[in-house]
């Protein structure tokens, strides 16, 4: 049985989600599926922050291996590959979050320790002889496949955040082991010199108790004044997936995932959006999910609670017509 | 500079319903519509904003048969100057590994200074770009937004979460994966692709790339696809049915129940 590692993402001392989503899914790789001692947690980072969460890891790990050193307060991805390089056995399964700085990661390390890689794992179904047996998602997440990976030397698996839901184990007394002498001297022809914070935009979307949403089925930017119409009448505020601000025709602030925004509206309302990971990831708070779509195939309607499968530039001004109707009734008026 | 940029042809999907076939053994293929993979044209799109810059030109490269030329003359319609289809039935069934050591006997029988692919293709993986890198010894960055070249180095913007901007200074030469969005890809029409359709696209073999052939394709694939299938719909959503007539009632009932109208 090869050695399980979890990649810690942490950010201001504080885990990343994953953090607890990584052991459910590296238990689902041991047979029989007993052992939570069996994934070993790696972190690195710098100074009291990174103190801060070796202590929260305790909890979750029977072992922590912590890499210090002042070049990693930041996580270049280029130096980090290295640090794993140096600690980590031949013929070990690495975790690490599909997130920016998982893809960033994990292809170069894969190649580095001579490991199978499969990105954006969504379930794990055991192994099976010399192969591991996943689950992945393909074209926008419409159709699955189970992709096996030889283990023979190792594997690099990055598994999708928020698909393994932490179980609510007993907290653990992990130990901390720190593995920073290691390392040596990590040189990276990378260098990172700052983070800009996204802008804001003119309409906070993060603050809109009604989103419509609109994404790629929209078709040309000429159609954006449907969907403002329809915001409108209902009170709304008009946010979008990424095509949308790919093609310039809604600004950045108003595009809702985990690359854009997280919003947490009463009701949302996707229209033309088929409803990839990452765009679900910024919708959080349980809303009321209205989904509109031509595809009847389309992944948001396996997430929404309503579904209405027509084409959204004829489906939209119907809806707002009528609610505007609705509106001008003596004795039913909305307020405006 | 010398930019190479790896695209691929893929099925457009987005506006598809995928259909399995042979028990799950591909996808049913015959009625969809094949183009280029649309990061990829931010990414030619970026090296062609690049190259009118500071000069130098830009090649386009895949790894695929004779109906991937297609893709090839698009990006050529495009501005790109050359293209090469690197082509063995060796190469069929390569993962992610595979492609990106192909890719790797390429880069290294020329001189590039910049190689970019798009973000990710139509399986999500958004790997060879980051294996090609680890290959040749090359610094890589994902998720690439913006590029501003500075002398043997390149300023960029990343992408990471909440829409925030990493600024990175990285050395050349690298491989970067450029996001969508990063600029707006210029159109391409029939006239642009018949002017190009002349010009020869090479398509060197394994041997002529110096490829062993038992490191790459299906066999020293480390990562196989077993079989698609269709994920349980799970909850699911309550699909409302009638005329449209008749179902913007039911949603407006809905509407107003949960606050949707204010």
């Amino acid at each position: 049985m090869p050695r399980i590692f979890a990649y810690i993402v942490h950010k201001n001392g504080v885990l990343d989600d994953t953090a607890a989503e990584l052991p459910v899914a590296a238990r689902k790789i041991v047979s029989p599926p007993d052992a939570a001692a069996a994934v070993t947690a790696i972190v690195v980072g710098w100074g009291a922050d990174l103190d801060k969460v070796c202590e929260s890891l305790r909890g979750l790990y029977a072992e922590t291996w912590k890499v210090a050193q002042e070049g990693l307060a930041y996580p270049n991805a280029e130096l980090v590959r290295q640090a794993i390089v140096k600690v980590v056995p031949a013929g070990s399964i690495v975790l690490v979050p599909h997130g920016h700085f998982g893809v960033d990661l994990s292809p170069g390390l894969s190649i580095k320790i001579n490991a199978a890689y499969v990105p954006d794992v969504v379930d794990i179904e055991g192994i099976d002889g010399q192969w591991l047996k996943v689950v992945r998602q393909e074209f926008g997440g419409q159709v699955s496949a189970h992709m096996r990976a030889n283990l023979s030397t190792g594997a690099v698996l990055n598994v999708r955040p928020g698909a393994f839901r932490p179980t609510g184990t007993a907290p653990m007394n992990g130990q901390v082991v720190d593995k920073s002498a290691e390392i040596g001297v990590l040189t990276a022809r990378r260098q990172y010199l700052e983070t800009i914070a996204a802008e804001i935009g003119d309409v906070d979307i993060t603050k809109a108790p009604v989103l419509v949403s609109i994404g790629r089925g929209i078709g040309e930017q000429e159609n954006i004044a449907i969907a403002d119409d329809l915001a409108e009448v209902m009170g709304a505020a008009v946010s979008c997936s990424r095509p949308v601000v790919d093609a310039k025709w809604l600004d950045k602030s108003r595009q809702v995932g985990s690359s854009g925004q997280t919003v947490r509206p009463k009701v949302y309302m996707a229209c033309g959006i088929s409803g990839s990971f990452q765009h679900l990831a910024g919708l959080k708070g349980s809303p009321f999910i209205v989904a509109l779509n031509k595809n009847p195939k389309a992944p948001i309607f396996r997430v929404a609670d309503v579904g209405i499968v027509d084409d959204m530039l004829a489906f939209m001004p119907a809806l707002a017509a009528r609610v505007r109707e609705e509106s001008c009734v003596p004795g039913k008026g909305r307020r405006s | 500079m010398e930019i190479l940029v790896c695209v691929k042809r893929v099925p457009d999907t987005s506006e598809n319903e995928i259909q399995l076939a042979r028990g799950g053994a591909d996808i049913e293929r015959a009625d969809l519509v094949y183009s280029i993979n649309e990061p990829d044209n931010y990414a030619v799109e970026e090296a062609l904003q690049i190259v009118s810059r500071t000069g130098g030109k830009v090649t386009v490269v895949t790894v695929g048969n004779e109906e991937d030329e297609e893709v090839l003359r698009r990006e050529m319609a495009m501005g790109a100057a050359g293209a090469v289809l690197l082509s063995d039935q060796a190469f069929e069934g390569s993962d992610g590994r595979g492609t990106a050591a192909i890719l790797k006997a390429y880069v290294q029988s020329r001189h590039y200074d910049l190689i970019l692919t798009g973000v990710q293709a139509d399986d999500g993986c958004a790997q060879v770009g980051g294996m090609l890198a680890a290959l040749l010894d090359y610094p890589f960055a994902s998720l690439v937004t913006s590029i501003e070249v500075e002398g043997q180095r390149l300023k960029i913007a990343r992408e990471v979460e909440g829409g925030s901007k990493e600024i990175n200074r990285i050395d050349l030469p690298c491989v970067l994966s450029i996001q969508t969005g990063i600029n707006e890809p210029r159109y391409v029409g029939m006239r642009g692709i018949r002017q190009v359709a002349s010009i020869p696209i090479p398509t060197p073999c394994a041997a002529d790339l110096g490829v062993e052939v038992d490191e790459v394709g299906k066999t020293a694939a480390k990562v196989q696809r077993v079989d698609y299938f269709v994920p349980p719909a799970g909850k699911g959503a309550q699909i409302l049915q009638g005329s449209r007539e008749e179902i913007v009632e039911k949603l407006m009932d809905l509407l107003k129940a949960k606050g949707g109208l204010n």
